[in-house]
């Protein structure tokens, strides 16, 4: 499936139940040159909005918050030593971690990419 | 994700201030924000990281134009007296400033406490410059307020600010390099020219001032040049090779490291120049005769030692602990407050500097810092973090 998006520029794509989760371009562009990603636990359950990792850019400290339901399954561990790859590939080599979804259909009630390019317009 | 542009100090958007070369930098694809007031680039299409390593390495220049210029005099009375009257609200020696010569120095309250750091130039005597006159270069935040609380205070002395005069700063190891190439009949002075002294160059018509100087700890020059002189100068600059652009962000984190006070985080009208480790801007006789507002406390933390120090930190890991946060002993006691945290490239890691409690400004004193969501431990380390490669003549110290 193509992503989905939050108004926290998260983006989500799923494949069967489990759901890849990263930051938008728009995001990184914002956030400037990420130097430290706190990623979230395998195997902890988090609720949708709640806080399960954090960016930090040179600039600021920004929370990134469980787009569904569901339990972490993977981590993206790569960040640990390189998170300026969230800055150069944002939706791929960038993602954050994989999360399997508890409850689907709250994906489908995130934004579409043209909903999201309306609410980020400058994105 | 929360818009992170800092934009402390700052007057409300459609009051903001412009630098002549502030379409050069919406040119170069800077991203603006507002600083004390004035509409200036964070960054360039770069980063911050890179702009960072890129000073360290080769040359950058930054637009610090918004800071305060002004010569300052006493009509008819000489160096001497003129020197004499700013001694009165700061504990620098500047009547044993020969021409050309720089001081950073505090203008102090009557509380001891810092209402500015300053750099203070006895002008080269040369290109319709006065060896009687100092120039003042003060923080863009603080400008007017210095101006106005100097002129109340020694209303016998003219200050002039210089609103018709620019500012660059062009630091890195390379920027002798660029300076000799740009300014080629000047190429020999500049060269031998010894950190914190001032000259004189004519180009293309045009005088500036050029000292040795920075606020990133490699070699550098700032140019104080006329507003319609600066465009140009700053173009043929970056047109040399190895010379790039750089922004507020890339000079936070390169002072930083270099254990330099940005004022209104690390100095401010209640911190004094002991508390600040910042002694060595008193002038050796003044430590003991006094003669400058707050001298009673300064005198007495000099004696007795001062009730908190201004210390660097280092954060374990690599979560960046920022401005603000609470500094902890091993008992969870508050003892302290980060002033400047942030990330350092050089250092590869997270930096911060902050006051404590003096009886624990040891240095490898182990203390915890209030983190996002849990404490980060920490050490106190001797600062800088990153070791200045300023040139005092003949050599690169």
């Amino acid at each position: 499936m193509s992503a989905k998006f939050t108004e926290n520029d998260e983006w989500i794509t799923v494949d069967g139940e489990i759901g890849t989760v990263g930051v938008t371009s728009y995001a990184q562009d914002q956030l400037g040159d990420i130097v430290y990603v706190e990623l979230p636990t395998v195997g902890k359950t988090y609720k949708a909005g709640d806080e399960i990792g954090v960016v930090e850019s040179v600039k600021a400290a920004a929370e990134i918050f469980a787009p569904a339901d569901g339990e972490v399954t993977e981590i993206n561990a790569a960040l640990e030593d390189k998170p300026g790859v969230i800055n150069s590939d944002p939706a791929g080599d960038g993602w954050i971690y994989k999360i399997k979804l508890s409850n689907g259909p709250q994906v489908d009630g995130l934004m579409d990419d043209a909903a999201y390019k309306a609410f980020r317009p400058d994105a | 994700m929360p818009r992170p542009e800092r934009s402390d100090m700052s007057a409300p958007a459609q009051a903001l201030r412009q630098t002549e070369l502030h379409s050069l930098h919406t040119e170069l694809g800077a991203r603006m924000v507002a600083f004390a007031g004035y509409d200036m680039p964070v960054q360039f299409p770069d980063g911050i990281v890179a702009e960072h390593l890129h000073t360290r390495e080769f040359c950058s220049v930054f637009d610090v134009s918004h800071m305060g210029q002004a010569l300052l005099r006493v009509e008819g009375g000489g160096f001497g007296v003129t020197a004499a009257a700013l001694e009165t609200l700061i504990p620098g020696d500047i009547q044993g400033l020969a021409p050309g010569a720089m001081r950073y120095s505090l203008l102090l309250n009557e509380a001891g406490g810092i209402v500015d750091d300053i750099i203070v130039t006895r002008l080269p005597a040369a290109d319709g410059w006065s060896g009687d006159d100092l120039l003042l270069v003060v923080n863009a935040a603080r400008k007017q307020g210095d101006f106005t609380y100097i002129a109340n205070s020694i209303p016998q002395a003219k200050l002039t600010p210089l609103v018709d005069r620019a500012l660059l700063a062009v630091q890195g190891p390379t920027a002798a390099k660029a300076l000799a190439d740009l300014f080629p009949h000047a190429a020999e002075k500049l060269a031998n020219l010894p950190f914190m002294h001032t000259v004189s160059v004519v180009d293309g018509g045009h005088e500036m001032l050029i000292s040795r100087s920075g606020y990133t700890g490699e070699d550098g020059f700032e140019i104080s040049a006329e507003n319609g002189a600066v465009e140009q100068c700053a173009l043929r600059l970056l047109a040399l090779p190895g010379v790039a652009p750089a922004g507020l962000g890339a000079r936070d984190s390169l002072r930083l490291e270099s254990g330099y006070c940005l004022y209104g985080h690390d100095i401010d009208e209640t911190t004094s120049p002991v508390e600040a480790g910042l002694i060595w801007a008193i002038a050796k006789a003044r430590r003991e005769t006094g003669g400058f507002p707050g001298a009673e406390r300064i005198m007495g933390e000099l004696a007795n030692g001062p009730r908190r120090r201004r210390v660097g930190l280092m954060p374990e890991g690599k979560s960046i602990v920022r401005d603000g946060a609470t500094i902890c002993d091993q008992s969870g006691l508050d003892i302290g407050i980060v002033t400047s945290g942030a990330y350092g490239p050089t250092v590869g890691g997270p930096v911060a500097m902050g006051y404590v409690r003096a009886d624990v400004s040891v240095l490898g004193q182990e203390l915890f810092l209030s983190g996002r969501t849990k404490p980060v431990s920490a050490q106190i380390v001797k600062l800088p973090f990153v070791a200045a490669r300023i040139f005092r003549g003949g050599r690169t110290a």
